[in-house]
């Protein structure tokens, strides 16, 4: 286990004007550790997706801090935060989120363009990350040619190709069958393995609670516990080997 | 190949059908620009037409005179005076006007005569395809473009007709030596010119001057003016100018004419516009994830300028040669479309500003979009 990759503070967030006004937050402490896979589970509207925003850096908290390996997004402007979330931060989104007139490889590749990096050196990383994710026979695919465990796996190559320290996945197996949605679960754990990354998982499917090192629950815009996963992730990893 | 460029590609020919729109209209918009543009230089061109290819450096005229075709009477007795001029080599009168060209059927059609000294330097027929200039020497003699057969009831030399009951003969037949103002070209030597439009023989309209090498033109044309206080002196290319100003603006074609070439980029401004639009809202969740990857509005922008120049290389190619294919037609007509590698290329310029301009609806959108998005 290492230190926090991801850091929040008493977050409050504030939606709407007026009347309307929500406590979409209120007063959030996570950290989000490296070499560890945490689940964020609650019912809707508990603020999780919110609380995920805040922490992706899209979303600026109305207090509070979020400090990201080591840099602190108080008062940083888009620009800056668009910055940090290309260097430190992979998306896992529920719908997949890929684009539908690049190769799996392309779409591999563009987190790395973002960054400016050449082409040549981002085709052989996005090669590498999608065989890790076991698609190293689809990189010239387009996601419409795959299944909607590949499409995922696509984006997780796609989230974890630029080395992040912090990976955030929206309800990344929601939109799956049980055994793709247990494969996404192992690699993703798989991924959490490394020291130097946290995996951030917003779910509110209890399957997939054997995989977490750890579990924070939100309800109501507050985490009401915080718990110690069950390690079962090798051997979970192991089962799950076989639909890829 | 950038990503960012392929990225833009793909979505631009991913949806075919609303490329071919887009293709549409920036041909049309183009093709408008083009063809107007065009017409305004064949146009400038076909006004000049007669200054430019006169054997002249001054042209002496009355004060006043707009055009080539605005025939005022000089007195052509100063012949003499002028070519005593120090560094006037030849001072040569030019007859030109109106006049009606009876056909042998009996049915008569408005000519503008053309009558210069076919002895020295002047204003003689060029391009000749059949026959000679010197025939014009003759009693009868007349040189016509071989366009306008049909329209003089003419089948070639030899053909007769009248000019102011005088009877003429085609001698000499001209290729491409075409009037904007539809009225053939008659050449014919000087002195029956001016009977042909009526005017007494110590008049002209010009005097042609050819300068001796070295002369200098502004000492020359100040001691023309000192002789004739009425009359005015240009060079070549000042009064070939001024016919052109007068023509193309002081009667409004060249504003009608770029009236129509500003339409087509307000056309293809706006359709371009719409297009890369509809294209980015449809494609506003994908510049959504790029926005939450962390991507920078710079990265976005390229994108969506990608697209613009696309639509412009792509729409332009077609558009030329459309427009080569316009040229091609009209090359013989009484107005040709003129594309000069000058105007195709800044005709080229014009489409990619115009696109570019174009992305700024969909620059704006993009601008809006809030990252979060990707999470509902």
């Amino acid at each position: 286990m290492s230190g926090a990759v991801l850091e929040a503070n008493q977050i409050r967030k504030v939606l709407g004007h007026g009347a309307g006004q929500v406590h979409a937050l209120r007063g959030v402490d996570l950290a989000l550790r490296g070499g560890e896979l945490t689940l964020l589970m609650g019912p809707s509207g508990s603020g999780k997706t919110t609380l995920l925003s805040v922490l992706g850096c899209m979303l600026t908290p109305t207090s509070g801090t979020v400090s990201i390996a080591g840099h602190d997004t108080a008062n940083a402007d888009a620009e800056t935060l668009a910055r940090l979330r290309r260097n430190h931060i992979g998306f896992i989104f529920q719908s997949y989120h890929l684009f539908p007139t690049l190769t799996a490889s392309e779409n591999v590749q563009l987190a790395l363009d973002l960054r400016g990096e050449p082409s040549a050196p981002a085709r052989v990383r996005a090669h590498a990350a999608l065989t890790q994710v076991g698609l190293a026979h689809k990189v010239g695919s387009f996601p419409r040619e795959m299944s909607g465990g590949e499409q995922q796996r696509v984006a997780i190559a796609r989230a974890i190709v630029s080395n992040p320290s912090a990976i955030l996945a929206d309800e990344p197996t929601a939109a799956l069958d049980s055994e793709n949605g247990q494969a996404i679960m192992a690699i993703l754990a798989e991924i959490a393995q490394e020291p130097g990354r946290g995996v951030l998982v917003v779910t509110h499917d209890a399957r997939l609670l054997p995989y977490a090192d750890r579990i924070h629950r939100i309800e109501d815009g507050l985490i009401v516990g915080v718990e110690a996963g069950q390690a079962r992730k090798a051997e979970l990893r192991a089962a799950a080997a076989g639909p890829r | 190949m950038p990503l960012n460029f392929t990225l833009a590609s793909r979505n631009l020919f991913h949806d075919r059908l609303r490329f071919v729109a887009t293709m549409v209209g920036i041909v049309f918009s183009v093709v408008l620009v083009m063809v107007q543009m065009g017409l305004y230089l064949g146009f400038g061109e076909m006004v000049t037409r007669m200054i430019d290819h006169a054997d002249a450096d001054l042209w002496v005229m009355r004060d006043g005179t707009k055009c080539f075709e605005d025939p005022s009477l000089i007195d052509a007795r100063k012949q003499g005076a002028y070519q005593a001029i120090d560094g006037v080599a030849s001072a040569e009168p030019l007859v030109i006007g109106f006049s009606d060209w009876h056909m042998a059927n009996g049915a008569i059609t408005p000519v503008f005569i053309v009558g210069s000294n076919l002895e020295g330097p002047g204003l003689r027929p060029w391009n000749i395809a059949a026959g000679s200039v010197d025939t014009l020497k003759g009693e009868e003699g007349v040189a016509v473009d071989k366009t306008y057969y049909e329209r003089l009831g003419i089948n070639g030399l030899g053909s007769k007709a009248e000019i102011r009951g005088q009877p003429v003969q085609v001698t000499a037949l001209t290729d491409g030596i075409r009037s904007f103002t539809t009225t053939p070209y008659v050449f014919v030597d000087m002195s029956r010119a001016r009977t042909y439009v009526g005017i007494p023989k110590t008049y002209a309209n010009y005097f042609l001057i050819k300068l001796k090498p070295g002369a200098d033109a502004k000492q020359v044309s100040n001691a023309i003016k000192a002789q004739s206080p009425n009359y005015e002196v240009m060079t070549t290319a000042q009064f070939s100018e001024r016919s052109r100003t007068f023509w193309l603006f002081g009667t409004g074609a060249g504003a009608a004419l770029f009236a129509g070439a500003i339409l087509g980029v307000i056309v293809g401004t706006v359709i371009v516009a719409q297009t890369l639009y509809s294209s980015t809202n449809d494609h506003i969740e994908e510049f959504a994830t790029l926005r939450a990857m962390g991507s920078s509005n710079r990265y976005i922008y390229t994108v969506i300028i990608y697209q613009a120049l696309l639509n412009a290389i792509v729409g332009f190619c077609f558009a030329a040669a459309i427009g080569m294919i316009v040229v091609f037609f009209t090359r013989s007509g009484a107005l040709p479309v003129v594309i000069t590698p000058g105007l195709m290329g800044a005709i080229f310029l014009l489409t990619v500003v115009m696109c570019i301009a174009s992305a700024f609806t969909a620059i704006l959108k993009v601008v809006r979009i809030d990252p979060v998005v990707v999470f509902s």
